[in-house]
């Protein structure tokens, strides 16, 4: 790694109208740097990133690149620096070609003016293949998976020439399999001596592609360490200010009956012969691969999408659910993996959102009670500890961790038996998750019955009665929780059982 | 959780009360379009101070600007919740000159009586707002294409129905629909024009339908997940709104003395100018009954000011672009501001 510092940030600060987002925060990346980001939602990681791309003006501070102060002021500023950030969502146009989205906007054209398609296929198709990268330049970018797109953004950023390279939290969204192809790709980027700054909530992700971490709380630096030196608990530590001591809390019980039957479900596309069983006050943790069919589970149990074999049982009677009202009936309550695209009104109030699953208790016929609305909301948002100014206050104002809360309230609103969570700490910040383990503990112990998706292993582990383990639409395993090791899962998850 | 917010939150049902208010809600909600309405007030007072005479703020005028403005804003009404859903409905201008015109057709050709002629034209409309609804909610194709497709069809079936001539209605208590008064000076249309948005604001802000309106607008899978049956709340837009281009054609056609195929053309615009002047987002989820009141009424009292000023009529429309656009604007910047 070569010792030159590529970017400096130095005593940025940021205040918006009532809010010090930024105190004093500095930040140092060497050339050939895969630098973490590191900090709970809301510690100003986000800030950070948006006043380097030039969206914000810092209000005090500087930045330094290869030494010299620069000005940035817009993001064609940023990009004359060399700075680019590659964003959770994508930006690239789906439906044109690779090549199309690499050079959009500067499209190298003929003498006669026309755009040069040839030339541009053969350039792109050499950058490509200056990765070692398996993508046809002519293959539209919406054809491509989630993984590969990001790299055609990534190509298309070093095409700008590139030298500093933004990733906000670019796993999120990807199977363990293209994580390991991302990691690969930007290992390869390190060699070419491009600094990255990488912001992502996974702790095991950070240990294994970043050199240095700078831990940001509250808007001001809390330190840096060598990734290789740094321990888990320390970072922890750092990031949240206090010593989480029960960072999962579970008091197993004794197994009961069982409340939710599931026999020989298949949907005729993926899932194929789906068996299990869900007992009273239990957390049943399913595991497997993006892509497994767990999720796809889920909704047939919740009546969003149909089955076309097999059967479910509640309390050990055969039920029909064909729309989500009537598992809603049952006492079944989904909160889905993507809370931005299947969970949240954005726009909406949090007392709209915590309170629309259950407007018959205080709207009847004509009459609404405000007051019974307001204590509802006030229930939930204390019991959950959701931190907002306001019940007012509209949803996709919150930070990420405080949304998810509101969906998980808005369901135990409805007063669920059987309450399944898909992937309920995603993109949620280590405190918030700790609160949502809570969360669970609390109502196993009334009751409820638990199913819980997760792509986390040690989550699965942690805070399971016995895990479900799915791979290409079937359930492969049902292990108990006695000698669980995220080795054993995921031998079963992969293609290595068999 | 930490003392501050452990405050915060003890304090909230308080401040939710405040916002509960609904006057200072309204007030604080709509602030940058009514300033501006104020202004548009305030310089034709002056313009009439100034000739020494007082013609806009006269019982007439004001009767006569909520009389035009009525047969707008009902549509608007149903537009609005269709707009929060993120849909859009072209046909309202079709439906309301087929309404008029069966109306006015079964009344002077089919000896049908006021009552069943008034009937059959609002059965039009609520035929073809559902027609509307099924076919936006039962598939996949955009609301944009549907409701083209209805605009042609209903044009096109007013034209053949009459003719392409108007139908001169010669009937005092069918004119009295949309020409007469009660309390000696207010016009009829203005009666429905209250009774439709108190209805309208009624549904959205207090009933079930309403919220899920807001719902299904604001995130349609969401929405799905949490048991909405979004297809039936759809439907209840597009019908809603096929009943008030029915009401707003047959007062129309009552004002004008006669059923004319070539009436409501541009309705739609004008309708969709009000909602969103009203500060309703395009994207869907956002919006206000009140709003699209105020935004009817700014478009309302430009047009009667502007013909107070004696603009020419070329010039009102460009006139009328040009406040559009820096309402929104304004109304944009706002929101932006609020965001940082």
């Amino acid at each position: 790694m070569s010792e030159s510092i590529l970017l400096e940030m130095n005593h940025i600060k940021k205040e918006f109208p009532g809010v010090k987002a930024l105190k004093d925060v500095s930040i140092q990346l060497r050339a050939g740097e895969i630098h973490a980001l590191l900090g709970e939602n809301g510690a100003g990681k986000s800030t950070l990133i948006k006043i380097l791309a030039g969206i914000y003006n810092a209000d005090g501070g500087e930045i330094r690149i290869n030494g010299n102060p620069v000005v940035i002021q817009s993001v064609l500023d940023a990009q004359r620096n060399g700075i680019s950030v590659i964003h959770q969502e994508l930006v690239l146009v789906p439906h044109m070609t690779v090549t199309e989205n690499i050079y959009l906007g500067r499209e190298p054209v003929t003498t006669a003016g026309i755009v040069d398609y040839k030339k541009m296929n053969r350039d792109a198709k050499r950058i490509l293949d200056s990765f070692e990268l398996d993508i046809d330049p002519e293959e539209e970018v919406h054809r491509l998976t989630i993984a590969q797109q990001q790299m055609v953004e990534i190509i298309k950023s070093l095409s700008f020439n590139a030298r500093i390279l933004v990733m906000d939290e670019p796993t999120s969204s990807l199977s363990e399999k293209d994580v390991g192809f991302l990691f690969e790709n930007i290992r390869k980027l390190r060699k070419a001596n491009v600094g990255i700054i990488y912001i992502s909530h996974r702790m095991s992700e950070l240990k294994q592609i970043t050199d240095r971490i700078t831990v940001i709380r509250d808007g001001e630096c809390i330190g840096d360490r060598d990734t290789a030196s740094a321990s888990n608990d320390e970072l922890i530590t750092m990031m949240v200010g206090r010593q989480l001591t029960n960072y999962y809390t579970r008091d197993f019980g004794e197994p009961q009956e069982p409340i939710l039957e599931v026999r020989n479900l298949g949907d005729g596309k993926l899932l194929k012969d789906v068996s299990f069983e869900l007992r009273r006050g239990e957390i049943l943790g399913f595991a497997g691969l993006v892509g497994a069919g767990r999720s796809e589970v889920m909704k047939c149990i919740f009546g969003v999408d149909r089955f076309t074999s097999g059967e479910i049982l509640i309390e050990g009677r055969p039920v029909k659910i064909r729309d989500p009202e009537e598992a809603m009936n049952l006492g079944i309550a989904l909160v889905p993996e993507s809370r931005k695209l299947e969970a949240i009104f954005p726009v909406q109030s949090v007392m709209f959102n915590i309170t629309i699953k259950i407007l018959r208790e205080f709207i009847k016929g004509i009459f609404v009670d405000n007051k019974k609305e307001i204590s509802i909301t006030k229930k939930h948002v204390d019991n959950l500890s959701i931190k907002t100014p306001t019940y007012h206050q509209l949803l996709g104002n919150l930070s990420g961790g405080n949304q998810q809360k509101v969906v998980i309230g808005r369901w135990l609103a409805t007063k669920p038996k059987i309450l399944i969570l898909d992937e309920p700490t995603k993109g949620v910040d280590v405190g918030a998750k700790a609160e949502i383990y809570a969360i669970m503990n609390d109502l196993v112990k009334l009751g409820v019955s638990i199913i819980m998706i997760s792509s986390e292993l040690p989550e699965v582990i942690n805070m399971s009665d016995r895990v479900v383990v799915m791979r290409s639409g079937r359930v492969i395993e049902c292990l108990p929780r006695e000698g669980l090791t995220q080795e054993k899962i995921m031998y079963h998850a992969t293609q290595l059982a068999g | 959780m930490t003392a501050e917010t452990n405050d915060k939150i003890s304090k909230s049902p308080k401040n939710s009360l405040l916002f509960r208010n609904p006057v200072t809600r309204f007030l604080r909600e709509n602030l940058g379009i009514l300033i501006g309405l104020l202004i548009l007030c305030l310089i034709l007072v002056i313009y009439d101070f100034h000739r020494g005479r007082t013609v806009f703020l006269s019982t007439n005028n004001i009767m006569n600007v909520l009389r035009q403005m009525s047969t707008n804003l009902y549509i608007a009404c149903a537009m609005t919740m269709i707009i929060i859903l993120g849909g859009i409905d072209l046909s309202v201008g079709s439906i309301m000159s087929l309404s008029g015109c069966v109306t006015a057709m079964l009344l002077m050709y089919n000896n049908f009586s006021l009552f069943m002629a008034v009937m059959m034209g609002l059965l039009v409309g609520i035929a073809l707002g559902a027609f509307n609804g099924l076919v936006v909610s039962k598939t996949t194709i955009p609301p944009f294409i549907v409701t083209l497709a209805t605009m042609n069809i209903a044009r096109g079936a007013s034209y053949v129905y009459t003719g392409g001539q108007p139908i001169r209605v010669m009937s005092d208590s069918f004119n009295f629909i949309g020409s007469g008064y009660v309390l000696k000076n207010i016009p009829v249309p203005v009666i429905y024009l209250i009774i439709i948005v108190a209805l309208s604001a009624f549904i959205m802000n207090r009933t079930r339908l309403g919220r899920h309106i807001y719902a299904v607008g604001g995130n349609p899978t969401a929405a799905r997940f949490s048991g909405i049956k979004n297809a039936r709340v759809l439907f209840f837009a597009f019908l809603f709104s096929g009943l008030m281009s029915a009401i707003s054609g047959i007062v129309l056609a009552s004002r004008m003395f006669s059923g004319q195929p070539t009436a409501g053309q541009g309705a739609e615009m004008d309708a969709i100018a009000a909602v969103v002047l009203g500060g309703t987002s395009m994207s869907g989820g956002v919006g206000k009954i009140g709003g699209t009141a105020i935004g009817a009424l700014i478009i309302g009292v430009l047009n009667n000011g502007l013909n107070l000023l004696n603009i020419n009529s070329f010039w009102q429309y460009i006139v009328k672009g040009v406040v559009i656009l820096i309402a929104v604007y304004v109304d944009f910047l706002k929101k932006t501001r609020k965001q940082a």
